[in-house]
């Protein structure tokens, strides 16, 4: 596809060498330490599940005990196959003694720890691969897919009535199914357990939630002759476990950003980047789409000022994303349609930065975001608003388009709201469909001149992030002027250093996977 | 020109009491669910309803656009309503009143609380950038305006009410489900009367579902809704702080 906005290839290289850089130093900083969400999604993927008395899940026990004793730097995995390997019958076995941390720290290393938990590594890495064929077997039975795929938020706190709206959203075409989390999930250290009914705006991410979605939307892909993706989010403190349960419920889309639970959850800078490796790792190999969420800096801040930050934000999101095995098709870089409908030419800013992403980004699942910062409780003009929102995210070809809902900042979307976004959307797909194709930019023109400008701002970010290292430019608050220290910020103390013979066979198995795949 | 009353809604001629409703039966599409839209409609109060769209929105669910005349009116002549004062000085003069009144910056902490994680509405009363060309309290010389962000526990607020000898608390509340947003609204108040710290700080609600009244009724001295800018804000905080110190203010 030929360039309308004639971006330098060069300046778009350079971006890309400076990303690199910088994720080259998150790298060196990150990769001496684990966290326990780490070590307790090591735990869930080798089985452990449920929650004691308390209500507290295992896999949190478990990494307590281990930590209190001093053990969790090998790696819970090690221990895991210790306990296998000196008596404990069953994982569920395991999980119970290591839970109890005077057991746990009288738990000695078992030589053969490794062979011991190998075939419970196995099982789960064969699960996943399943899922994936699973959904690629499924999805090749339908016709191709019309793009973007209109994705669409359920938001009802109860998983049960969330099924509901998702199976009126999905038979009238919506082709993602978000479940958005209760507010407070993302600052949770723990995953809450079984089917839930009482969120607060949302419904808690849960393993038997998951399934209980994923199930409804395989119940109507016969008769609606599609097959719906179902999203979650990957983010907050327990990252990587939800990527975990994604994968065994086979869930199709995740969000998942390097950076927004630092800025936007004032959640420790180490603690999420190697929790978003992992997250990534577990997404690359179960083939989920990411969605990151560059979109949290137009809404905080002014959407025009803020436009280079996004796109560089994207450099970085990109890099970080294809480090932790993640392929082009599955890096949804994300974006949003949040400049202040009253500015002159403000529309020529949108369709500049949204066409911008679409050239600098060709294979990526580019992911749109509606208005949500301008829209007013004035339903008609937040229609009106969300019609050019359509028509820009279909005349840059944007790849998932989040269905902008004209109630949107009065209340979580009704039935008919979902409906008339969707039925706005297929309008404007059908009724603009060769748009794109017709569409060429006046040289040196407005759009072109302001994709430029971005660009270069970018680069200038880049620049600056590259040379002082991502943590220090965290700290000086490059992103959305919000500073974040290092030591700063929540979940601090679920950092710890590894040990010189550090295990997770996960890990190890997945590195080995993708490398052979690629070459 | 003195109304008569009571009044209508009007569409096109005095008192037809034309109006718009929209809404969602439980109902697969069919004559009966059009008419029992319909019926809905006019126990409603709609005089000659009229159906314009009956969608199948889902097997078992139709969107309804109906319209109709209201046969209900009302009294103008009985209604109070109260309505946080409007300020009329800019960011310069706030400032100078300021300086002049108190010679020092006032505290304004603002946050959204405990499951609560929005900040739109928060940041544009906060942020230098402000909102719709009007700018953020960070950018007032006379405010020590401090941003908390999302999801900060009740009792954190209170502590930190202490620890800055806060004068102003803005509670930024986005409505969820089950009204979860005005229990935290109100455990705010009675923490804070419990520390006896009630009384030392102006205190504040906003949000897109926030209006003076509910704030007003749930213990708070004032609510700003939707399109609130942080001049407003600021003046109202100038005010009401001067009226409690015994400091004078414009005359008005």
């Amino acid at each position: 596809m030929a360039s309308k906005l004639g971006l330098s290839p060069e300046t778009i290289a350079g971006c890309r060498r400076l990303a690199r850089q910088v994720a080259d130093g998150v790298r060196a900083e990150t990769e001496k330490f684990t966290t326990v969400s780490t070590e307790r999604t090591v735990l869930r993927l080798l089985g452990v599940d449920g929650v004691d008395a308390d209500e507290v899940p295992l896999p949190n026990r478990i990494v307590e005990s281990l930590q209190a004793s001093g053990k969790l730097g090998r790696g819970s995995a090690v221990w895991m196959g210790s306990a296998l390997a000196t008596g404990a019958p069953t994982v569920a076995e395991a999980a119970l003694r290591l839970s109890d941390p005077r057991r746990a720290a009288a738990q000695a290393e078992h030589p053969r720890w490794r062979e011991t938990v190998a075939p419970h590594v196995e099982a789960t890495v064969a699960r996943i691969r399943g899922n994936r064929a699973e959904r690629e077997r499924r999805m090749a039975g339908h016709p191709p897919e019309e793009k973007p795929l209109l994705y669409a938020i359920v938001a009802t706190g109860n998983i049960h009535e969330d099924i509901v709206q998702a199976d009126a959203a999905a038979r009238a075409g919506a082709q993602c199914i978000a479940v958005i989390r209760s507010t407070a999930q993302s600052l949770l250290d723990h995953v809450p357990y079984g089917a839930t009914s009482s969120g607060f705006g949302g419904t808690y991410a849960t393993q038997e939630n998951f399934r209980l979605m994923r199930a409804a939307l395989d119940a109507i892909e016969p008769e609606i002759g599609r097959y719906v993706r179902l999203v979650n989010y990957c983010s907050g403190l327990c990252m990587p476990e939800i990527a975990a349960m994604g994968a065994l419920e086979r869930l199709d889309m995740m969000l998942n950003d390097a950076l927004y639970g630092i800025i936007f959850r004032d959640i420790n800078p180490l603690r999420t980047l190697i929790d978003q490796n992992f997250s990534r790792r577990i997404n690359a190999v179960a083939g989920v789409v990411i969605n990151t969420g560059e979109d949290n800096y137009l809404t905080t801040a002014d959407a025009v000022e803020q436009a280079p930050a996004v796109l560089a934000s994207q450099f970085i999101n990109e890099r970080l994303a294809k480090d932790a095995g993640l392929e082009d098709w599955q890096i949804g870089l994300g974006h949003a349609f949040e400049i202040d409908p009253t500015l002159e030419d403000g529309l020529l800013y949108e369709i500049a930065q949204a066409e911008a992403a679409r050239e600098i980004f060709p294979d990526a699942p580019l992911k749109y975001m509606p208005p949500t910062k301008h829209m007013t409780g004035n339903v008609f003009r937040g229609y009106q608003q969300n019609t050019l929102f359509a028509l820009t995210s279909v005349a840059t070809r944007q790849s998932i388009h989040l269905l902008g809902m004209l109630t949107e900042a009065l209340h979580t979307p009704f039935l008919h709201d979902r409906w008339l976004a969707i039925d706005q959307m297929k309008t404007l797909r059908s009724n603009a469909r060769h748009l794109a194709d017709e569409i060429r930019f006046t040289p040196d023109g407005r759009i072109v001149r302001r994709a430029r400008e971005v660009l270069a701002g970018a680069e200038a970010i880049l620049a600056r992030v590259a040379s002082h290292g991502l943590f220090a430019a965290l700290s000086e608050g490059v992103f959305a002027d919000t500073r974040r220290r290092k030591e700063g910020g929540r979940g601090y103390d679920g950092v710890l250093p590894k040990d010189a013979a550090y295990a997770n066979p996960f890990l190890e198995a997945w590195t080995h996977e993708l490398a052979g795949a690629r070459a | 020109m003195s109304a008569p009353r009571p009044i209508r809604p009007y569409g096109d001629k005095k008192n037809d009491g034309a109006v718009q409703v929209s809404f969602t039966l439980p109902l697969a599409r069919s004559a009966v669910a059009t008419e029992a839209a319909k019926r809905y409609a006019a126990k409603m109060g709609l005089r000659e309803p009229y159906v314009t769209l009956a969608e199948a929105i889902a097997p078992e669910f139709t969107f309804f656009v109906v319209y109709g005349r209201a046969t209900h009116d009302i009294d103008v002549a009985a209604i109070t309503a109260e309505e946080a004062p409007e300020g009329t000085l800019s960011r310069d003069q706030i400032d100078e009143e300021i300086a002049r009144r108190f010679g020092r910056r006032l505290v304004v902490l603002g946050c959204s609380l405990e499951s609560d994680a929005h900040t739109v509405g928060l940041d544009a009363i906060f942020n230098m950038k402000g909102f719709a060309g009007d700018y953020g309290l960070e950018r007032y010389h006379g405010f020590d305006a401090r941003n908390l962000g999302a999801q900060v526990p009740v009792a954190e607020l209170a502590r930190l009410v202490r620890e800055t000898r806060a004068d102003a608390v803005l509670v930024s509340a986005t409505v969820t489900q089950n009204d979860i947003h005005v229990r935290h609204m109100t455990d705010l108040v009675d923490m804070l009367e419990a520390e006896r710290l009630r009384d030392r700080v102006v205190l504040i609600a906003g949000g897109a579902r926030v209006d003076h009244a509910l704030a007003k009724e749930l213990g708070y001295d004032a609510g700003f809704g939707p399109g609130t800018t942080a001049s407003r804000v600021a003046g109202f905080l100038l005010e009401e702080l001067s009226r409690r110190h015994g400091l004078l203010g414009n005359a008005r």
